[in-house]
């Protein structure tokens, strides 16, 4: 492959065999007033060389303290180690002292971060910060740092190296920034890397280079890495070992196939079971009636950026190029795509957030292209229920309160019927009439949903936009979400448009399905059309890089680039070349 | 006490409940109380006239009397006793420190989630007098008002309300910004909910923390903003007393005689904290996510 690798690698493992790593019975707990609470409670493994061990668990279950606690990062003064020791080879972390521990971390143990911008200093150059990494631990010149940094880029594959020393973080990409991240905590060629989450913010295709690039890493430099993740599919492709979590214990442990293939423990096995996975569904799609609920036809969004003196619109950004399709009655329709492909501003011009061009018809009204002006009873046949719960919810309000807004929005029924609609909403979600009091900070993420859920249906809408409504849910949750959207759905014959970035959780809700990439629709068509057929490159693509969580898969060798989505930013008078979409059999249609 | 009868899940208590159960909010309350009692029964407890010069209130020298038995905090240059003016003062110093200020922080609510909500020009118009305003010398501005009216308490009250909403406004108006962007506000908006309830249900609530707030570190503000605008004799008029101006007409003496300085000081500074701890504990009890914490 690329001669760039080798400037980080040579280092010859030799055979040893004590663990680099290893932790016992670890407990990590939380002051409170009521005396100390562990959050994770006697953890005990080892970490051998050159092994990728993966901490696999739900949110809550201890994965991120357990990663805080090796790298004595844990927030004083309320969280601590209360029992248990971790030792990296013959030094006890769990009392070194603070300015041991700054030695040790970056040096000896490195850390990679969930959110890369947030973990990198925005007012500092690329170089610069990997020259401060370097130069923290090693007493070496400026000049060095500098090339042992582009060396350090130069090994993580990132285009352009020299240009990037000195660009600043926002002028990179998520996954670039990812790499870079990763460049600063190989840096050093530490003994452990501790990567939390490292690809949870990022696009499934800039995850597979990103999942890609560690493991070849590791390969050359024989690094153990301690992966935690919430997603069993990364799980099954990088790890060796994996250990279970659940509310601070170990549940299992166990090698990565055997965990896969026979999981000893009930808690796994459903963990396991709740996993979407592509190409799950067998069913035959449910006869659909060809009676639209809402259509879209040659829809445009286009943001204007304004510069120069004039403060005239020089610039305009193409969110949705011509965007055409419908969504029949009682339909699953979904909308997948990457980051910054328009299909959320679709989701927002549906519902008047945003103005456009075009022409929407919701139920048999045509939506005013401005967006916010369109009138109060063509409110009611759209619903929207976003990504972040806690979010949506205003947490001042009670949570009744919050379900009969729409009806006193709408001036329907009395305040009695109100609430007892409420009432009877909160129990069709699956939750107690008796929390109707209660405010949203005291539920959990799965609940919350159900809460934004119970709100979208109050006014019996034709339609309900679930952008990203799924994707912040622990595995678990999501699919009793899921299988509520589907069983509501069967009851009130309400049509969904799925918006989401996760091709698994498409592939076993939707009906159709549309592919989008720079706001244009590449591919469209029923669930099997797409996900069975994949005519587009780029579908192909998206569909290729999903994780797949089973360790016995084998995966074709691609070629690996650090290619960047190309900017849907053009000047006034140009944009984007239009694609013409082709029906290719049976109404699948595929980009030209 | 225990109450055997209760439920497994017991009601929420009351807002004001609640507020009662903090100990420094009562002793806040306390405070507040203690100042308004005195300028309400100022005449009967006042022990001799506000503005009467005592003919035994000086000693042979001419110097103030420091606190005793019959002055219990001493008297002022002019011989007059300091408990009279500090109680009538105190009426002064309240419709001050509690209509001027309140006036200004409705001012700077209104102008700052106005601008905040609607943003365009607006907002750009509104933002920008404030900036105005904010560029402009607050005394000048004061003085210039002040000499236009003929001076009075209540001209006074007005003239700082009118120049003391601008930093309240600045705030606001970023918080307001902040909040309009957040997802709850898009949801309502696809509920079809209108502007006036999205501003007032929604927006308002998660403002009044900022606005307890800058409420009570008005209070010390305008309170010593009026004792400048008296010393330059367009504020309150003498011999009326004001705390404010109880310091200002005495502070040449402070070496002489501290506790003609000390005493209303301290009383502004009281006065300020137990709003301070009231309005703190008024922002912890109504916000509905601190609940079960306290």
């Amino acid at each position: 492959m690329m001669p760039a690798e080798q400037t980080l690698s040579g280092a010859t493992t030799a055979p040893d065999t004590s663990p680099v790593l290893s932790v016992e019975g670890l407990t990590v707990s939380v002051r409170t007033e009521f005396g100390l609470r562990p959050l994770v409670e006697d953890l005990s493994f080892t970490l051998n060389r050159g092994e990728t061990l993966a901490i696999a668990g739900e949110s809550g279950s201890g994965k991120s303290i357990t990663s805080l606690a090796i790298m004595g990062l844990l927030p004083p003064p309320a969280v601590r180690v209360t029992a248990g020791s971790i030792r990296l080879g013959q030094t006890n972390l769990t009392t070194a002292s603070e300015a041991q521990m700054r030695r040790i971390r970056g040096d000896r143990i490195a850390m990679i971060f969930q959110e890369p911008m947030t973990s990198l200093n925005p007012v500092l150059t690329i170089g610069t910060q990997l020259a401060e990494a370097m130069r923290a631990h090693e007493p070496i010149s400026r000049q060095e740092a500098r090339s042992r940094a582009l060396a350090a880029l130069t090994a993580v594959r990132l285009s352009q190296p020299e240009r990037r020393l000195n660009q600043y973080p926002h002028e990179l990409s998520g996954g670039m920034r990812q790499r870079v991240m990763i460049a600063m905590a190989l840096a050093l060629r530490p003994e452990v890397l501790i990567a939390d989450e490292p690809t949870t913010a990022l696009d499934v295709t800039v995850q597979r280079e990103v999942l890609d690039l560690l493991r070849d890493l590791q390969r050359d430099l024989g690094t153990a890495i301690i992966l935690i993740t919430h997603d069993m599919g990364v799980v099954a492709e990088m790890a060796d070992r994996v250990i279970v979590m659940k509310s601070g214990r170990m549940v299992e442990q166990a090698p990565v196939t055997t965990l896969f293939q026979a999981p000893a423990q009930p808690y796994t096995r459903d963990l396991l079971a709740a996993v979407p996975r592509m190409g799950g569904r067998t069913d035959t799609p449910a006869a659909i009636s060809a009676d639209a609920v809402a259509s879209l036809s040659d829809v445009v969004v286009r943001f204007p950026i304004k510069g120069g003196l004039l403060g005239r619109t020089t610039l305009n950004v193409h969110a949705v190029e011509h965007v055409s399709f419908d969504i029949r009655r009682g339909e699953t329709f979904a909308l997948v795509g990457e980051s910054g492909c328009g299909k959320s501003t679709i989701a927002k011009a549906m519902v008047g957030l945003v103005p456009h061009q075009g022409q929407i018809t919701v139920g048999g009204h045509v939506l005013s292209p401005r967006g916010l002006d369109a009138p109060r009873s063509l409110r009611r046949r759209v619903q929207m229920v976003f990504q972040d719960p806690m979010a949506a919810l205003d947490p001042r309000m009670r949570v009744g309160d919050l379900i009969a807004e729409p009806l006193l929005i709408h001036d329907i029924g009395t305040a009695a019927d109100r609430r007892a609609r409420a009432a009877d909403l909160i129990r069709r979600v699956g939750l107690s009439p008796d929390q109707i009091d209660r405010y949203p900070h005291e539920f959990s993420g799965g609940q919350r949903q159900r809460i934004c859920i119970a709100r979208a249906l109050a006014l019996k809408p034709d339609l309900i936009i679930a952008d990203e409504s799924v994707s912040a849910l622990d595995v678990s949750v999501q699919a009793r979400v899921l299988a509520l959207l589907q069983e509501l759905q069967k009851e009130m014959g309400v049509a969904f448009l799925f918006i989401s970035h996760d091709m698994a959780v498409v592939d076993s809700i939707s009906d159709r399905v549309g592919v989008m990439y720079l706001g244009q629709i590449v591919e469209m068509g029923t669930r099997a059309q797409v996900f069975g057929d994949p005519r587009h490159p780029y579908t192909q693509r998206l569909i290729e890089a999903v994780p797949v969580p089973d360790p016995a898969h084998q995966r074709e060798k691609t070629i690996r680039l650090a290619g960047d989505v190309p900017s849907p930013v053009h000047p006034v008078g140009s944009g984007p070349e239009r694609l013409i979409l082709r029906d290719v059999g049976g109404g699948h249609l595929v980009a030209m | 006490m225990v109450d055997l009868a209760a439920p497994a899940s017991p009601k929420p208590k009351s807002t004001l409940r609640r507020l009662m159960e903090r100990r420094l909010a009562l002793f806040g309350f306390a405070l507040i109380l203690l100042v308004v009692g005195a300028a309400v029964f100022a005449p009967f407890i006042a022990p001799y006239a506000p503005e009467e010069q005592l003919f035994d209130g000086l000693t042979l020298e001419g110097a103030p009397l420091p606190p005793d038995a019959r002055f219990i905090m001493g008297t002022d240059l002019l011989g007059r006793d300091l408990f009279s003016r500090m109680l009538y003062g105190a009426q002064t110093s309240l419709i001050i420190g509690v209509v001027a200020n309140g006036l200004a922080l409705l001012i700077g609510t209104l102008v700052g989630i106005t601008a905040g909500f609607f943003r365009g020009w607006v907002g750009a118009a509104l933002m920008r007098f404030t900036d105005l305003m904010m560029a402009f010398p607050a005394l000048l501005l004061a003085i210039c008002l002040a000499a236009i009216f003929k001076p009075s308490l209540w001209i006074v009250a007005m003239v700082i309300a009118l120049v003391n909403w601008v930093q309240t406004a600045r705030v606001i108006y970023t918080e307001t910004t902040s909040l309009a962007t957040r997802d709850f506000i898009a949801a309502e908006r696809t509920l079809g909910a209108g502007t006036g309830r999205i501003l007032f249900r929604h927006i308002l609530p998660h403002l009044v923390p900022t606005i307890i707030v800058w409420g009570t570190l008005g209070i010390s503000t305008t309170v010593l903003l009026e004792a400048t605008l008296s010393f330059l004799g367009v504020g309150v008029q003498p011999p009326t007393p004001s705390w404010g101006n109880i310091i200002f007409e005495n502070q040449t003496y402070f070496q002489a005689a501290p506790w003609l300085v000390f005493i209303p000081g301290a009383a502004i500074i009281l006065l300020a904290l137990a709003f301070n701890l009231v309005g703190d504990a008024l922002r912890d009890v109504m916000d509905p996510t601190q609940r079960g914490r306290d």
